[in-house]
């Protein structure tokens, strides 16, 4: 081992001489490693404020956004009975009595919670008349149970009594504690506990009475002892005494019960299907699609919006295209992406003699024509949007200016307003500042010398420009352009008022989805997929132009 | 004796209750409304009064009920409502009751009864669309026209909008389908009580937007109240679509030569809503106010200041006039029954279920 000597002759001279130590006697190099630690911690105690501001009001806003246009808890929170009910069914036909059984439940909970017209709402994006159907069967499922509620309470009126149920169904110790509380009702309530057995004896009834004892206590407060329970719970105990065997029962209200149970196995006894009962409702539950899309979008997370945006939709058949009268988004991507182009280029088309002549003037003059670049910038959004209306409506100042002068006739005067040249007019005067001022930073910086030598090497005018003079001002094209590409590719409300129906952005789509329509998850994955885009080209930018050769200034 | 003593405590129990209940009201009130000559309107003839009763009081308005829907769902979510009263259309009204923004009254409870002793659910009558909305105005859509570019024989009926021949020239519509797709139809042939179920169907929706295609490239869109005043002030269109109120203000407060037709006038409502989830003492204020600005006089109030109908039935021959111009508000108002003789309702209903549907196929047309 040729190698292993200078090795170890190095580390026997670190041994005989120790580590080099600091002044105060801790290693040099601990003691340097605290130092730079110290600065880094204060560094980023520094930036900490900031960071932690943009990552509260910024970044998790957006990513709550985001998160919006896969998220679909909605159905299964919901109707968790109906979705588990739904998991084994094909798809093909109507879903059994279990499933007609769990979405009475569910949505009688739900309609108790006034969440059933949520999920109505929800579901109405992906079938029109959800909307409807829900709210009017938040309103009908209480017909079903009272049929049973009726019969219950002819017996013995005891049913509808709170005492009855808690006896029946609560757990002794929680009874006496439940009491207790009763009497002074301060602190909490103590949280309602079956009694022992019952979940076997009457199995529905024991859920649906612990999701009445839930809701009560937790969501309104009330004292179990006092609130008779809803017609559900009655529903389910007609169920059970259907299904069961009551004769081996001796708890508390014994004979209630066997007596209730000889009515149900009576001839005379009233029953109303699950099934017949939403139909008498609404006939459209007895039609698969409603059961189809609820099966379809009970998984907690959906591509469906992201699909709806591009002009898919998700059906049980799998991905499919929209029929052709209701494809908008693709179209208007394109168009979104094709128009901020145009504006882009129009900008640099007027913005560069702009700021060539800016950068070449003294720069008292400079500062004159400075300020007339910027005076447009400065007045309100609005107004200079509506004074292009005023411009260029048909009966607007260049028509009137254009019929005056006799080129062209009254009859016949140009439409400039409400369409895609309108639009891009307005935005290209607009977002000309943002052009101009990241264009003239960089050309000021260029040394006039340059020219000079380029010219004195005998180079024509336009040799000088475009080999010498042009390369150097290219970094501010690209920062100009950027900006003006990312700024118009979300712009919202210019398009809104001149661009009339062929000139609106993807943008005003997404306006209307969050503040009209409240479809939050459609306008969540449209603005996802324009973020990815502006993303997407900005890469592309990076490969072709290079991100280095951008200079704000 | 024991009646009288029975009297006693109960006046005294009530007394005490009132007392309790002026404690628990809140001292600041925000109330969101449209902004302008409507808002305007709110404050002279509901909250310049209770003011007067009640010194203590801060109220500020907010201009955002055209995004109030969207905002009450991002409060509600934050868990923080800064809002204490709202002012919608009875469209949003239903959709914030659908989606549990907004509280469910019971509205013989919080209301005054009407000024002829009916029940307030009696005296709103239809208008009640919701059981959160509290019902203030009824307002309609409806067309108006440049006396001056129509010729010689003004349009009379609602068809107009679609004849080229007799009336050529621009029109306004509104950018969304409601409204435009039943006057389509009307256009079209279809009986007035048969437009909602031909519309629920694939078929009717294409055939409204076919009678729409017949005068699409003569129409310019607006989505705002305020466009179609301004365009048909301008020339840009001879005859448009907008609010009564708006036709109104144009016609006889700014003399514009601006005609407006009643014939097929789309009535609408606009009230109050409460958002879900107000703490006790601003929720107390907040009915206290209500009970007191939508009664029968105060409703009436209102007409003074802006040309739409008072929601309550009670309330309409107390309209008066016109608070600066002097002249009489009973015939501008949408429910007059000169004015009311073809008056269609929207069908918010139908709306709620079908409007994704449309409104993805009525946007598809548009930009074809």
């Amino acid at each position: 081992m040729t190698t292993g000597t200078p090795m170890t002759d190095a580390s026997a001279e670190d041994k005989a001489s120790g580590p080099m130590l600091a002044a105060d006697g801790t290693p040099l190099k601990k003691s340097l490693a605290r130092a730079l630690r110290m600065e880094k911690i204060r560094a980023s105690m520094l930036i900490a404020p900031l960071l932690l501001f943009v990552l509260v009001t910024f970044i998790a806003p957006i990513a709550d956004m985001l998160f919006r246009s896969v998220e679909n808890e909605i159905v299964s929170d919901t109707m968790p009975l109906t979705t588990e009910a739904l998991e084994d069914w094909d798809g093909e036909g109507l879903p059994g009595d279990a499933a007609f059984e769990a979405a009475y439940y569910d949505i009688f909970l739900a309609a108790e919670q006034k969440n059933h017209t949520r999920l109505g709402t929800r579901l109405n994006y992906e079938m029109t008349g959800a909307s409807s159907l829900f709210r009017k069967s938040g309103r009908g499922l209480d017909d079903i149970g009272e049929v049973y509620q009726d019969q219950f309470e002819d017996l013995n009126k005891d049913w509808d009594e709170a005492a009855t149920w808690v006896e029946l169904l609560g757990d002794p110790d929680w009874l006496a504690e439940q009491k207790e509380w009763a009497a002074s009702e301060e602190g909490r309530q103590p949280r309602f506990k079956l009694r022992e057995g019952m979940d076997e004896l009457l199995p529905v009834t024991s859920r649906e009475y612990a999701t009445f004892a839930r809701y009560q206590q937790r969501e309104e407060r009330k004292n179990l002892l006092e609130e008779e329970p809803w017609s559900a719970v009655h529903t389910a105990l007609y169920e059970d005494l259907a299904a069961g065997d009551m004769s081996s029962y001796n708890g508390p209200r014994a004979d209630m019960l066997k007596a209730a149970d000889e009515l149900v196995a009576g001839a005379d006894f009233e029953t109303v299907t699950f099934r017949d009962g939403f139909e008498e409702i609404d006939r459209d539950w007895v039609k698969p699609e409603i059961w189809r899309t609820i099966k379809l979008y009970s998984p907690n997370y959906t591509s469906g919006y992201f699909l709806n945006s591009v002009d898919m939709q998700l059906t049980p058949d799998g991905v499919e295209a929209r029929p052709e009268n209701q494809r908008i988004y693709i179209m208007l991507f394109q168009r979104t992406l094709f128009m901020s182009m145009v504006i882009t280029f129009s900008c640099i088309l007027l913005g560069y003699p702009v700021a060539y002549i800016l950068s070449n003037l003294p720069s008292r003059t400079a500062n004159l024509l400075m300020i007339l670049v910027l005076l447009p910038f400065w007045t309100s959004l609005l107004v200079r949007t509506s004074a292009w209306k005023v411009m260029l409506q048909q009966q607007g100042v260049i028509n009137d200016v254009l019929v005056w002068i006799g080129l062209v006739s009254d009859g016949d005067r140009l439409v400039m307003i409400n369409n895609q040249f309108g639009t891009i007019v307005a935005m290209t005067h607009i977002l000309l500042p943002f052009m101009i001022l990241p264009m003239y930073s960089v050309m000021s910086t260029i040394p006039p010398s340059y020219v000079r030598a380029a010219k004195s090497l005998g180079a024509t005018n336009w040799t000088t420009f475009w080999r010498v003079y042009f390369p150097q001002s290219v970094p501010g094209i690209g920062a100009g352009s950027i900006l003006v590409f990312i700024l118009s590719i979300g712009y919202y409300i210019t398009p809104e008022i001149v661009g009339g129906t062929t000139g609106t952005f993807i943008s005003n789509r997404i306006a209307y989805h969050i503040s009209s329509s409240l479809n939050w998850g459609l306008a969540a994955a449209l603005g996802t997929i324009l973020l990815a885009v502006v993303l997407l080209l900005y890469w592309a930018y990076d490969r072709i132009v290079g991100i280095d050769n951008v200079k704000l200034g | 004796m024991k009646f009288s003593k029975t009297l006693l405590a109960t006046t005294a129990l009530t007394v005490a209750a009132g007392a309790v209940a002026a404690q628990e009201m809140s001292d600041s009130m925000t109330i969101v409304s449209w902004g302008g000559a409507y808002q305007n309107s709110q404050i002279k003839a509901y909250s310049e009064p209770y003011l007067e009763m009640h010194p203590e009081l801060q109220i500020s308005w907010d201009e955002s009920s055209n995004e109030a829907v969207a905002k009450l769902r991002a409060m509600n979510e934050a868990g923080n409502i800064t809002w204490d009263l709202v002012d919608v259309e009875a469209a949003d009204a239903i959709r914030l009751c659908d989606e549990g923004l907004a509280m469910e009254v019971d509205h013989d409870e919080i209301l005054a009864a009407g000024e002829d002793g009916s029940s307030a659910t009696d005296d709103f009558g239809d208008s009640i669309v919701s059981d959160c909305f509290i019902p203030q105005i009824v307002f309609s859509t409806t067309v108006g026209y440049r006396t001056d570019l129509v010729g010689d024989t003004p349009p009379s009926d609602i068809c107009a909008i679609f004849d080229l021949e007799t009336y050529p020239g621009k029109r306004s519509l509104n950018k969304r389908p409601i409204g435009n797709v039943e006057w389509a139809l009307l256009c079209d042939g279809v009986p007035k009580d048969e437009i909602y179920d031909v519309l629920a169907t694939p078929e009717g929706q294409d055939q409204a937007l076919a009678k729409l295609d017949s005068i699409k490239d003569q129409v310019v869109w607006w989505s705002a109240g305020a466009d179609t005043p301004q365009l048909l002030a301008d020339g840009e269109v001879i005859m448009g679509s907008t609010y009564n109120g708006r036709l109104f203000s144009a016609i006889a407060e700014q003399d514009q030569p601006i005609g407006m037709l009643w014939d097929a006038q789309m009535l609408d409502f606009d009230g109050w809503i409460i958002p879900e989830g107000l703490p006790e003492d601003r929720l107390a204020r907040v009915k206290d106010f209500l009970l007191f600005a939508t009664d029968t006089q105060r409703l009436a109030d209102q007409a003074a200041y802006i040309s739409y109908g008072p929601a309550r039935a009670s309330s309409a021959p107390l309209v008066g006039k016109h608070a600066e111009l002097g002249i009489e508000m009973a015939p501008h108002m949408p429910t007059d029954p000169a004015n009311a003789t073809n008056v269609f309702v929207t069908q918010y209903e139908f709306w709620a279920d079908y409007r994704d549907d449309i409104d993805a196929k009525f946007q598809a047309w548009l930009a074809k």
